[in-house]
């Protein structure tokens, strides 16, 4: 499966959250919210932009695995198979 | 009866439908340029409407624009240029600075929630109504104080901050609280005005078509710079606009201390309710508001050099305000009556804040904006005084009462005074 592509989707959702931010600065195994000016509210943007834009529902207990790109891609991998196949 | 304590204005940020800054806004006032256009909305089609242009990134960021409400927007846009304006320095404060705390915010608004109500029923549609999709930001986008707390965000005030709903004399009900606010000492300057992010309903616009107060343009009419015509005989009704009028109010003693500029002294109100219709106004109330405002200014009608008329242009309300004016000014042929909204239309919660910028600088140039598209009176809407077609150039204008009136039967005064040491 092609996880590059969940990466950049995942960046590009966040690049449209924060228009405002550098996201060069973003690596895949360094922590969002380190690398990235986002708060709780901006999280929840994520959340419904995977679910408006891919059908993909994100239960409170898996926000977790949206701690780096590198987890936010093996967590929705399963999940965006119309993305990577 | 004066204010216990005098209020001076000391700063001015503004949006119009046609200028961002209180000079662009006078100078579209003196040249009959207006900045009613046709307007595309949700379900309605083409309308008609004010619309702003002003730059929304001055004072904000991407982000915030995305997070926050439009009028939130404006309210940070005029709160700024406002605050630049006072020559207030709030340039690299501290987070823990105590000026932060001085600083109170009253902004007037006609009604919010609305836009981003519709947006999300809309957005709600596409998704089968399926509640998943309502947006985690709705409940701070829509509570009542999200304009002036957005202001305080923006800038990081940190004293009182809120919304006051008047309908469309909440503008003016602004100004008059902020007032009542420094006189009690609970601040030191206050940011006061209205915001209208109202056009960016569809919803405003169906109910006045459904009273049928909306202007509209015909075929011996079609040009929406005239569909705005407050008291004259062809008017036809409402134009919706959105804007914006933020001023720096503080107590005379404090400004004089700092060297402010000063625009002009808050030297009485009056606030009264017609207790009569929800929708039409009534002319004896309104004649009573007038007379509390010039009472507590320890003025006579002989002595006001300029009333603003809040005039929406619509058949009965006009009629009804007419007759105010006629009541309380009709025996003084000194006294000098214009109205705004023929140039920028119906401004909503922001109306009496940007009615009264209009005329400001009338204390300097002594001119007196005429009342745009007005030809006629008609029979039963009439009085003397009314200033039309071209600026009328004074000996001096040293007083203006400003009347805002709003559904629910609000009315309301502020009469402000030329300063003179």
């Amino acid at each position: 499966m092609n996880k590059e592509l969940i990466r950049q989707e995942v960046k590009d959702i966040i690049a449209a959250i924060v228009p405002d931010e550098d996201l060069s600065v973003m690596t895949n195994s360094g922590i969002i919210r380190e690398e990235v000016n986002l708060d709780s509210m901006d999280f929840l943007d994520i959340i419904m932009e995977l679910r408006k834009r891919h059908k993909v529902e994100v239960p409170e207990e898996d926000y977790k695995f949206f701690a780096t790109l590198d987890s936010c891609a093996d967590y929705l991998a399963p999940k965006m198979t119309h993305l990577t196949h | 009866m004066a204010l216990k304590e005098r209020i001076v204005i000391t700063g001015v940020g503004l949006t119009a439908p046609n200028g961002n800054s209180l000079p662009e806004f006078r100078h579209a006032l003196l040249n009959n340029v207006s900045g009613v256009v046709k307007y595309q909305t949700r379900h309605m089609g083409e309308v008609l409407a004010g619309v702003c242009n002003f730059d929304e990134l001055k004072y904000q960021k991407r982000k915030e624009l995305r997070r926050g409400t439009r009028a939130g927007s404006i309210a940070i846009f005029c709160g700024n240029e406002a605050l630049k304006d006072s020559g207030i320095d709030l340039e690299n404060c501290e987070d823990a600075d105590p000026r932060l705390k001085e600083i109170g915010v009253y902004l007037g608004i006609t009604e919010h929630g609305n836009v981003e109500t519709e947006n999300e029923v809309w957005n709600l549609g596409e998704f089968k109504n399926d509640v998943k999709f309502w947006s985690h930001h709705h409940n701070p986008r829509t509570v009542a104080n999200n304009p002036a707390g957005e202001l305080c965000l923006n800038v990081g005030l940190k004293g009182p901050h809120m919304t006051v709903g008047a309908a469309c004399a909440a503008g003016n009900y602004a100004l008059i609280t902020a007032a009542q606010n420094l006189i009690l000492g609970d601040v030191k300057y206050a940011l006061a005005g209205g915001i209208s992010e109202s056009i960016h309903t569809f919803g405003i616009f169906a109910s006045f078509n459904s009273q049928g107060a909306l202007a509209k343009l015909t075929a011996e009419q079609p040009d929406p710079t005239k569909a705005s015509r407050p008291f004259d005989k062809n008017r036809s009704g409402i134009v919706c606009s959105e804007g914006g009028c933020v001023y720096v109010l503080e107590t005379l003693s404090n400004a004089l201390s700092r060297g402010a500029k000063i625009y002009g002294e808050i030297v009485g109100y009056g606030v009264n309710t017609d207790s009569t219709d929800f929708v039409l106004p009534n002319s004896e109330r309104q004649a009573e508001c007038m007379r509390l405002a010039l009472a507590k200014a320890d003025l006579t009608p002989a002595q006001i050099d300029i009333v603003n008329a809040h005039a929406t242009g619509t058949p009965l309300g006009d009629e009804q305000e007419a007759r105010a004016i006629h009541t309380v000014f009709g025996d003084y042929p000194n006294v000098r009556v214009n109205a705004t909204k023929g140039f920028i239309g119906h401004c909503m919660g922001a109306a009496g804040a940007l009615e009264l910028a209009g005329n400001l600088p009338s204390f300097d140039d002594n001119l007196i904006h005429p009342t745009m598209n007005f030809t006629e009176f008609d029979d039963t809407c009439k009085f003397a005084g009314l200033v039309t077609e071209k600026p009328e150039l004074t000996k001096s204008v040293k007083t203006i009462a400003n009347m805002s009136s709003g559904m629910l039967g609000i009315n309301t005064v502020v009469i402000v005074k030329k300063f003179e040491k």
